[in-house]
Formats: C-alpha cells, structure tokens, sequence
C-alpha cells in the first residue's frame, strides 16, 4: 500500500507519505499488546495506566492531524471535541446511564454534531481568521462547561463507576487498556480506511491546492467539512475515554491550551503520518512524566523545546520524524518529503 | 434601576476601552504582518506584574505605571527582533506553536520570578473614592473614570497616528495590502517594530491600569486573549475603527448586556438562576454576534483589505 | 455549428463602484475556438471567472446548453461540463502529472465521499491520466513531480488538467503566456486538435496565434464587448481598430493580412 499510482520509486508526494507501512501496522500493534501484559507480569500498574492514557491522547491527535496533518485545516478548538466527549459520558452518567453501548455512540455523536457546526462557520474563512475562530468557538465550550452548575462549574463532574460494558469489568486497569486499546484499534482502522480512500485522497489534495481542486469539480467546502466532523467525532470518542480514565471531567479538558497541546503532539509525531499522532502523544506523555519526574517547570522545557523546533528548521516546523529521518537520509531522495507538515493550505 | 444601567454602561465603556488597548496592538500586528501572535494577553500580563513590582518598590502608581510601560516595551522590541521578525515568514503553524510556546515560558517564567501568589497595585490615593456623578443617586469609582478617561485619550491619540501621520499611513497601507505598500517604498520592516513595540506598551498599560481593579494572576493573559480575538473578527482584522467599535460592542454586552439578561431572567425564574444563565448567555451572546458578522461580512464590519 | 452552447445575457461585476465587466451580449456555437481579446484590464480574465463560477456576477444570466448556471458553485460547473486553465500556473506541484491528472478524473467519478470503501483498484483513474497525458503531450513525463517540470509543460498539464473533467467547454487563460515560440506553436496545434470534440473559449495576448487560431473573436473594451466576428471581420472592423489595436498594431496587421 505504499504508493498506489506509477512506478514504485515514486513514493514520496504527499498523496502517499500519509500511508502506513503495513509491517509498521503490525509492529504497532504487537507493541501495544505486549507493553500491559509485561508491565502487568511486573506488577506495574501505573504504567498500565499511561499507557491507557498515552492510547486516548494518540487516538485524539490522531483526530486532529485528519484535520491539521491531512486537511491542511489549523483548528485550535479540538479540546472542544474532547470536552464535549468525556462531559456527555459524565452528564448521562449523572442521569445514571452508564451502558458503554449508550453512551459511547451518543459522545462521538455530540463531538461530530459540535464539529459539524464549528466547521460550518470557520470552514468559511482562511488562514488566521479559521485559526482564531475555531479557538474563540471552542471557548464557547469552556465558558459553558465553567459556568453552568449542572456541569459542576470550575470543578467538573466526578464519574461514580466507569462505564458498564456487558460481560467485562473495566475497573481493573489492564481490562481498560485493553478496553481503549479495542476502541482506539477501531478507530485507527477506521482512520486508515478514511486516509486511503478517495475521500481522503481528496482531503490531502485539497491541502496541496484549494483552487485547482475546486476547478476540477470538487466541493472543497463540504469535503473539509466532513473531514472536520469526522476528526471531531474521533476527539469525541478519545474525550470519552479520557472521563472514564480519569473518573471525572473537569472544564480543563477543553481549554484551549489542551487545543494547542494536542497541536504539539501532533507536530512531534508528525504532521499528516499516519502514526503522527501517536508517535507523538506517547513522546510528549512520556517526556512529562520523565522531566516532570526532575523539576516542576515542564512548561518551561516544554516552551524551549517548541520554539527550538520551530526556530531551527529554516523553513519553519519540521516534525522530529522528518529530522531523525533526514539524519539517516541525507542524499537528495528525501527531498521532497520534508515539506508536509508545513503545508499552508490556509494561509 | 435606569442608573443601574447607567452603572454598567459606564463599566462596559471601561472594559471595552481596555479590551481595546489589546485589541489595537493585536489587530495592527496581525493585518500589517499576517501574523498571528496567541502571546499578546501575555504581555499584558508581564505589564501588570512589573507594574506591580514597580509599586511595591516605588509606593506610587504613576510612576509605577510608566516604568512598567517602558520596561514591557522594550521586552516587545526584544522579543520582535529575536522572534517575531523571523516568525512573520514562517507558516501560520508555526506562528501558532512558538507564539504558544511563549506563552508556556512567559507563564512558566513569572511563577519562577514572582511566585505562584496573585500581586496587588493599590489605587492611587486620590482615586480610591467614589464620584457623585447624579446627586444621591449615581456614584462612580473616580478611579475606573480615570480608566475611562485614559482609554478615549489613547482611542483618540491612536486615530490620529493612523489616520492624520504618514506612520499611520504606511500602516493602513500595510494593513490593506502588504506587498503593495512594500513596493510603494513603506519600509515595513522598522514598520513592524514600531508596532510590535507599540503594541506591548499598549498590553502594559492595560494590564498596569487594571491592576488595582483584578488581581495580577498568572492566567490573566488567556482570559482577556479570547476577548480580543472575538473583537478583532468582530471589527475586522487590521482596521483600528473595527476595532475601537468591535470593544465597545463587546464590552457593552458583557456588561449591560449581562444586566439586562439578568433582570429579565429574574421574570421567569429564581435570583440565583438568572445571575448565572445570565451572565452565560450574555458570553455567548458576544459569540452568536462573531458568528453573525462572519456570516454575513466574513471580513469584519470594517474590513481594511479592499 | 451553429448550435449556441454558451450564451451570457447582461451580466455585470462591480468592483466597489467600478463596472469591471458588462456583458450586454455574448454566444459561443459549439465546437468552435472563441477568442476574447482586448487590453489589459478590459475584464477578460473578470468574464471568465465568473463563467467558471469563482466570481459571483451582481446580474445578469449564464445559458449554458439553455439552463442558467450563474447560481451554481465551481464544483457544479465542472460537473456540468465547463472546465478552465488558469493564467498562473495553478496545480498540485509537489504530486506526480499522472497523480494531477488522476485527480481530475477521480472528480468526474464522483466517489469523493466514498470514505469507507477503500479502493484498491485505481486502474479506472489510472487509464483516464493515462489517456489525458497523451493527448497533452506528457507521457513521458507521467511519474515526473510536477513541480520539477519545465514551464512550457507545466502549461501543457494545466490545460490536460482542464481535459481530464472531459468538459465540452473549455476555458483558456492565457494558455501560451511565458511560453517560447516552439511550445507556443505545439499547444496551438493542440487547440486545433481538440476543438473537434470541445468548445474553447481563449483568452490570448498573443494576437498573431488569436488570428490563427480563433474561429471568432470577440473584442473587450472596459468590460463591454464591442465586436464580435471571424479574425478577418475583427481586423477590418474600425471600432476594433481605433478602440483597442491602436495605430501601430493596426499597421502590424495589415502587413501579416
């Protein structure tokens, strides 16, 4: 599946770097298999749970670079999606709904529907206006999420059990992962059949040139929109799994720094690759918890390394991918495949 | 209950001249430069804290306060020479995670040199009592009319730079077509530090005069960003009337707005309720009217692109 | 020929208070090569736009085969059978010419929402690039990234580009501008070739190729046609003359006549 037009030494153009390796596919997945299994032989259940944790964020990054890597669409309000996510697990469970096969649907359902109508509006503008509303949009949520009592103001809405799923207790933290793991597995099929159809060979087109593919007879507005519902509905699913990880919602899901974080994993990962997103929330989750671990200003490392990244490509941002690749890759082969996670479709 | 509004449109006109003090930097850096800066609320917050620190030295808040001007100017003339120059050719992603990445350290930075607790500015002496504006009926903070005050004399000062100097020339030049005025001679470059540097003395001076109204917190910056950004769509991106009226707009449903919501909500349901929903509805009220002018005028109601 | 496949009816654009193009009247028969010419700034590129949809006209109607489209989008347009090249080379550079092509085709297939049925077999997209890129002339530069071609190429995919939609009206601009006289002679000899099976609406400055080309011509001062006819009526036409070609190119022609 590495290329699927002309001779195979045409492998680099962005209609195909967003294709996986299938034995990349199987790698991962092995990983994510084995990884509980030996931390649960060694007894290790914290890391049980960042690795449930590292899963949920992959799976939301994952969402946003359908829209930011693929789309070409800088969306600073996907904490939304997230929030608007894990807050339907936890309203209903208030109301005392709790069936997984319930709720689950019902969250990626509101998350796609916010999405939907966001896209609506900011799909209508450019470049730093779609930037900046998607972000005031997604304020809109925190605002009502901070303000409403029913949704427990500044400090959240506490989830009293997990969400019952028939047959399998999801309070041990190994059957959780597995749970996530099932799920986010899902998406991320769904993810590759989405990435290698038409539909999304149209999206990734559409970040190359707007205007050239609306000449040739695309409807490039509804196109991004459904990339962006899509991509909401995903964050939905990861916001879900995120409350009941946490057994809580708290209006920081959906502030936009958590926007602009999920925007930093995705940029480390790498934009538009197809394990862009989890690449980088497992780098960013684990580099946390190790700097974390020595000192109490992450975000001042954080910052540093953000705007060395930025700064030290001369082009602008350059995913750790392309560097750690263009090390081992210096002959003139690569050329063309340093360019895609800074495309500017918007600008 | 008519000086009760009266009240809070005197409180709108405050909050929305303040708002306005962000917005115009704001709004000038990203029409001149397409460039989009998420770090602008945190020079307002760097101005409140060194206005802060400058009075705990000085005692006395002019003095304070024209220090912290000077002092959050020349940072922006740093960080636009270090940054901000090299950034305004790069992506909008780019753009997006370094001005991100500023805010991370800017917070990050403060907590370091200032400590995670909230600083206080005292009013100025003279200030701190209230005005009678209608003999026994309306009373105003003389301080928060000083604040009034302030915002229409720099509202009036910026018109005239923009529109009566050949600065303000080169920038609504810059502002409407970027390569044309490049070609036309305007030299954009010092162009721009002029006013990035502007634009931090203007953060300051907001975050200095509402010092003694808030606490100078460490979040302060992102509170008052989103604000701004719905008025810069609001008014249009790069035109300094849009944004004076965008502030103004959006002061005035925060406030008046708010009140109003408030009283009429009292109608259909209990006190408690109706503050709350209220004052929500009054913050997605300024977002239904983004919403609204974007729809039907997507470059703001005063655009300054032709 | 004398089938009217394209006709406008008083359509106006107004930039801000300025008429940018008056169209009182305009046919195109189908099959023919429809020049429109003019000075700069006489609304060519403006009356094009708006016949492809990126401009919305302020009034006025487009009969395309009798119905009007001057309400329907871009992607409407294409899918109606009207199709354009750009003046400014607009295409996907960082893609291959067959993936540029294939994209094209892909459009017409109209299985862009088909999001869920991975398609493994591409052949039908694969052909259609295939198939265009011979009638351009680029088949040997099929797996070439596009950005890394010659201008003179470039413009040879930016017209396949508008074939690829198998439109049976094209819209031309400028397909010659910034090309060398060989190329400039190959892509009108590909004018020649297509306009059996498509109607070409071109906008030139090169009035030599126009007069060798165009089965008519139609003339635009300030936005508003002023003549209309085959290149020999147009050359003779004194309102022509006065108005746009001026006295040395009026000189010019009358040599080359």
């Amino acid at each position: 599946m590495m290329n699927r037009f002309g001779p195979s030494h045409v492998k680099n153009t962005p209609l195909n770097t967003g294709l996986p390796n299938p034995w990349s596919a199987i790698l991962v997945a092995v990983l994510l298999v084995t990884f509980p299994l030996a931390m649960s032989y060694m007894g290790e259940d914290f890391y049980i749970g960042m690795g449930s944790r590292i899963l949920i964020m992959a799976l939301a990054a994952t969402a946003l670079n359908l829209a930011l890597g693929y789309g070409g669409m800088i969306s600073l309000g996907h904490a939304a999606f997230l929030g608007i996510g894990g807050y339907t697990v936890a309203i209903l469970a208030k109301a005392g709904l709790v069936s997984a096969l319930l709720v689950f649907p019902l969250a990626i359902l509101m998350a796609s529907f916010a999405a939907f109508l966001i896209g609506l509006i900011s799909l209508r503008t450019k470049g730093v206006y779609f930037i900046m509303i998607t972000l005031a949009f997604a304020e809109v949520f925190y605002y009502l999420a901070i303000s409403l009592p029913n949704f427990g103001g500044d400090d959240g809405l506490p989830l009293r059990t997990r969400s019952s799923v028939p047959g399998i207790r999801l309070d041990n933290a190994l059957t959780f992962y597995f749970f996530v793991l099932l799920l986010s597995g899902l998406a991320i099929v769904l993810m590759y059949r989405l990435v290698s159809s038409r539909f999304g060979r149209a999206v990734v087109a559409i970040r190359e040139n707007e205007k050239r593919m609306a000449a040739i007879g695309y409807p490039v507005y509804r196109i991004q929109l459904m990339a962006f519902t899509l991509s909401g509905g995903l964050a939905g699913l990861a916001g879900a799994l995120l409350a009941n990880l946490n057994m809580s919602v708290t209006p920081h899901m959906l502030d936009w720094h958590q926007s602009g974080i999920l925007i930093v994993m995705v940029i480390l990962g790498g934009s538009g690759y197809f394990w862009g997103g989890l690449t980088g929330a497992a780098l960013f989750l684990i580099l946390e918890e190790v700097i974390a671990d020595h000192t109490e200003h992450w975000n001042l490392f954080l910052g540093a390394m953000l705007l060395f990244i930025v700064l030290a490509a001369p082009n602008g941002v350059m995913s750790l991918r392309d560097r750690v690749l263009g090390l081992f890759n210096r002959s003139g082969s690569n050329a063309d495949s340093k360019g895609s996670s800074e495309q500017e479709v918007n600008k | 209950m008519g000086y009760l509004i009266i009240e809070q449109m005197l409180n709108g006109l405050q909050y929305g001249l303040m708002l306005f003090l962000l917005a115009a930097g704001l709004t000038l850096v990203f029409g001149i430069m397409d460039l989009i800066n998420l770090a602008h609320g945190s020079l307002y917050m760097i101005g409140a804290f060194l206005a802060a620190t400058f009075f705990q030295m000085l005692g006395s808040f002019f003095p304070a306060l024209l220090l912290a001007i000077v002092a959050t100017a020349f940072i922006g003339f740093i960080l636009e020479r270090l940054l901000y120059r090299k950034l305004q050719t790069m992506s909008h992603l780019s753009q997006v995670l370094a001005t991100f990445a500023l805010i991370l350290i800017a917070n990050e930075s403060i907590k370091i040199i200032f400590g995670a607790q909230p600083l206080m500015i005292s009013m100025p002496s003279g200030l701190s009592r209230a005005i009678e504006i209608v003999p026994d009926e309306l009373y105003y903070p003389a301080y928060r009319l000083l604040i009034i005050g302030v915002g229409f004399a720099v509202a009036i000062g910026l018109y005239l730079l923009v529109n009566k100097t050949r600065t303000g020339m080169w920038m609504r030049a810059g502002a409407s077509n970027r390569e044309m005025a490049a070609v036309m001679g305007v030299r954009i470059k010092p162009l721009f530090t002029l006013v990035f540097v502007l634009g931090a003395a203007l953060c300051a001076l907001a975050g200095a005069l509402l010092g003694p109204l808030l606490a100078v917190t460490i979040g302060m910056g992102e509170s008052i960003l989103i604000p701004a950004f719905q008025v810069i769509v609001i008014g249009g991106i790069g035109s300094m009337r849009g944004a004076l009226i965008g502030s103004l707009l959006v002061g005035m449903i925060d406030t008046v707005g708010k009140l109003l919501l408030v009283l009429g909500l009292g109608f259909i349901t209990d006190p408690t309720n109706a503050g709350t929903l209220g004052s929500t509805l009054a913050s997605l009220s300024i977002s239904v009217l983004m919403v609204a002018v974007l729809y039907f005028r997507p470059q703001g109601l005063f655009p300054a692109r032709g | 020929m004398s089938h009217i496949i394209l006709e406008v009816k008083d359509l106006v654009k107004r930039f801000g208070g300025l008429v940018a193009s008056d169209i009182q009247h305009l046919e195109v028969k189908q099959g023919e090569i429809h020049a429109l010419i003019g000075p700069n700034g006489a609304g060519k590129t403006t009356l094009l736009s708006q016949l492809s949809g990126e401009m919305k006209p302020d009034a006025g109607a487009i009969l395309f085969e009798g119905e009007d489209i001057s309400a329907l989008p871009v992607h409407k347009r294409v899918q109606a059978g009207i199709a354009r090249s750009y003046q400014i080379t607009t295409l996907l550079p960082r893609l291959t010419v067959r993936e540029n092509l294939a994209l094209a085709v892909q459009a017409r297939t109209g299985h862009s929402f088909d999001f869920l049925g991975t398609v493994m077999d591409e052949t039908d997209l694969d052909e259609g690039a295939i198939n265009t890129a011979a009638r351009v002339g680029l088949s040997p530069e099929l797996d070439q990234i596009v950005g890394t071609l010659s201008h003179g190429k470039q413009r040879l995919l930016e017209l396949g580009m508008a074939l690829a939609c198998e439109p049976r009206l094209i819209l031309l601009d400028e397909p010659m501008a910034g090309t060398d006289v060989e190329e400039s002679h190959n892509m009108g000899t590909l004018m020649l070739s297509l306009k059996k099976q498509h109607t070409i609406i071109l906008v030139e400055h090169d009035i030599d190729a126009v007069f060798r080309l165009a089965d008519r011509i139609s003339v635009l001062v300030s936005g508003k046609v002023i003549a209309t006819g085959t290149a020999e009526e147009i050359k003779q036409n004194p309102a022509v003359i006065t108005a746009y070609l001026g006295e040395e190119d009026a000189d010019e022609l009358e040599v080359s006549a």
